[in-house]
């Protein structure tokens, strides 16, 4: 195992991945290989940002630390405990460790029950507070908590807009005192003015309350803005790990480095002058991964020895690691940087 | 001078609804000339979608359309049904955001793409089967011959949308529609599309009218935007001009709201509350009880008029003469 520590991080890891395996059975005895020998770790405090393109495994990854997904190798440590073969009992216990926030809060709440109710059921199913009305006191809090008025209690979800649903999905995951929340792609739904107000209140519950958050999203601005870390993933895998600095200034993963040239910049002049390295074609399937490196089929630097070997995530950098053969020399022959 | 491909006047789209009119759109103009791409951008129930829908027919039959619509010079509001709907197949293709409800999923995307070409172009089911080879070749599908005959969930989401973007221009369409077409997209098949598009236009001369609440793909795509709010433009600019000078506190806290690296750290610019719904709009500017800068009384209980601030550079304020630059 290696150490996943940048600079001087002395806080506690609070959940820990290590070569984690989600595959997922195809027809003919195939798998899908969703997740593909994921190792990293969270450290208490901080934001780790999770990015990717879709199918590269990344939300499997977010619930495989719920055991949301059972896993098919590897291990899962959270605050310390070997969960990855916990029983459906024990289960719940680590549920109330590792919160989980969804995408759309209008899929995750039910339509049927009023926000209070919502907001209360962890308290009751982790029995946290038995009496009616300190749990009613505890909602009432929580939900002044994500900037909710009290009174809407006891509205019902759809009664509510994509932000306040959203703040409901927040006060929901903060109900158990989790040591681990992990946001899926929490503000791809809403809209642009909401997206801020939402990072914004992520980022101050984190101050205020020492969160730790596994923040998933295909944003890169989003993730840039949240993250202590990142991990970037492609096909299955984390491609590349870092500071935002070094992987939005440096990046020395190829894929790492398209993906940034790929993002469009709110500013014409930019846009007119800028070079962007286009990538052929689709993300390969993840039942039949291309043999040696999984981007070479993609990649504007592949060279002959890729197709041969696998690369792990080399040191580039302290504390930045690529997954890449001929890692910043590739990026530099792109010509983007 | 030759008339804009689509022109529209004052268009106002309203329904009927149990709690009373929703006032969808209102006083929307604009035009789209030859080359040229309009972003029209705003969040939802901004009417972005909705004014263009209203503007090509398509609006559900509960809709109440008034005002003008010209394209190629020939009111569409005026003629009947029958004649509206050829005018449009000829002469406009749209893409939307999910290509699966533009593709039937059990015919073959050849057929798709060659059924406007019998439907429009009057020819044969072999001359449209060789058209629909070379525009599928044309959108970038791999080995099209090949692919002719194969069925939507054959491919991809950005193949999809390819395909989609083929029939879209089976016509030679003086006018594409483009309706949040790289929402569903990763960055990556974004870029690809945003560039086949624009290579597609310069080709062949193609209108544009792009909706988005993307301000990256605005700042690349656009020749002008409409930033729209409440059912209204509140500005309108040559798209350089607009980024350069935003001046809407709409516009700005927009820009301002998007995480920038220069500002790492610390509390985005967030704007307070949500979009208004259209069943709920405020008698002034709508966008008053979000609005940082907050006028006056005037703003609230007054419509604010569109004015030039710049030239071709319009924003709905009272006060065009201290929003020039956008600092109020």
């Amino acid at each position: 195992m290696t150490a996943d520590v940048v600079g001087e991080v002395t806080a506690p890891v609070i959940a820990e991945l290590d070569d984690l395996r989600v595959w997922f059975p195809a027809p003919n005895g195939q798998h899908v290989r969703a997740v593909d020998g994921v190792s990293l770790q969270i450290h208490g405090g901080e934001t780790l940002g999770l990015v990717g393109e879709s199918g590269s495994g990344k939300s499997t990854t977010g619930l495989a630390l719920l055991r949301l997904v059972d896993p098919t190798g590897g291990r899962i440590t959270v605050t310390g405990e070997d969960v990855t073969d916990w029983s459906r009992r024990r289960l719940r216990s680590l549920r109330r460790r590792v919160a989980m926030v969804f995408q759309d809060p209008q899929a995750s709440l039910d339509p049927r029950r009023t926000v209070g109710a919502s907001v209360a059921e962890p308290l009751v199913v982790h029995d946290l507070r038995p009496d009616a009305k300190a749990r009613r006191e505890r909602v009432e809090e929580l939900l002044e908590m994500v900037g909710l008025r009290q009174d809407l209690a006891d509205r019902h979800p759809h009664e509510l807009s994509g932000g306040q649903r959203q703040r409901v999905g927040i006060a929901r995951a903060l109900a158990g005192e989790p040591d681990l929340i992990v946001l899926d792609e929490p503000i791809a739904s809403l809209d642009l003015s909401v997206q801020a107000q939402i990072m914004n209140l992520l980022r101050r519950l984190q101050r205020d309350l020492g969160l730790t958050y596994l923040f998933i999203s295909h944003d890169l601005a989003a993730v840039e803005h949240m993250s202590d870390r990142v991990a970037v993933m492609y096909l299955g895998r984390i491609v590349e790990t870092g500071v935002p600095a070094q992987i939005y200034r440096e990046p020395a993963h190829p894929y790492t480095a398209a993906l940034l040239s790929a993002v469009p910049v709110a500013d014409p002049t930019v846009e007119r002058r800028r070079r962007r390295v286009m990538l052929s074609g689709d993300i390969p399937s993840p039942v039949n991964p291309p043999s040696g490196c999984r981007f070479r089929t993609r990649c504007p630097a592949a060279r002959d020895a890729c197709a041969e070997k696998d690369p792990s995530l080399y040191e580039v950098g302290e504390g930045h690691r690529a997954a890449c053969l001929f890692a910043v020399e590739a990026v530099r022959e792109m010509g983007v940087r | 001078m030759t008339d804009p491909v689509l022109s529209i006047d004052d268009l106002a789209v309203t329904f009927g609804t149990r709690r009373g009119a929703a006032r969808a759109v209102a006083g929307v103009s604009w035009s789209v000339d030859r080359g040229e791409t309009l972003a029209l951008v705003g969040e939802s129930g901004s009417g972005k979608s909705m004014s263009v829908l209203a503007a090509t027919g398509l609006t559900p039959r509960s809709a109440r359309v008034t005002g003008s619509i010209r394209l190629l010079g020939e009111d569409l509001l005026s003629m009947d049904d029958t004649r509206r709907r050829r005018m449009r197949g000829r002469h406009i293709g749209f893409v939307f955001q999910d290509p699966m409800t533009s593709l039937n999923p059990v015919l073959p995307i050849g057929r798709q793409v060659s059924e406007a070409c019998e439907e429009h172009l009057g020819m044969s089911r072999g001359q449209a089967r060789d058209r629909a080879v070379e525009l599928l070749d044309l959108v970038g599908i791999p080995s099209a011959r090949d692919r002719v005959d194969a069925y939507p969930h054959q491919f991809s989401g950005g193949m999809r949308q390819r395909v989609v973007i083929a029939m879209a221009l089976a016509c030679d369409p003086d006018l594409l529609i483009a309706d949040e077409p790289t929402t569903a997209l990763d960055v990556t098949t974004q870029a690809q599309i945003v560039e086949l598009v624009a290579g597609l236009q310069e080709r062949l001369g193609t209108a544009v009218v792009w909706i988005t609440h993307d301000l990256g793909v605005v700042a690349g795509i656009a020749n002008r935007v409409a930033v729209m709010y409440g059912g209204r433009i509140v500005e309108h600019a040559p798209v350089d001009d607009l980024f350069a000078h935003p001046s809407h506190p709409y516009t700005e806290a927009l820009l301002a709201a998007r995480p920038d690296p220069a500002h790492a750290g610390g509390d985005l610019p967030a704007i307070q509350g949500s979009p208004p719904s259209p069943l709920d709009l405020p008698p002034g500017c709508a966008f008053w009880p979000r609005c940082p800068v907050r006028g006056d009384a005037r703003c609230e209980s007054e419509l604010p008029p569109l004015s030039e601030v710049r030239p071709g550079h319009a924003v709905r304020t009272f006060y065009a003469a201290d929003r020039v630059g956008g600092r109020a």
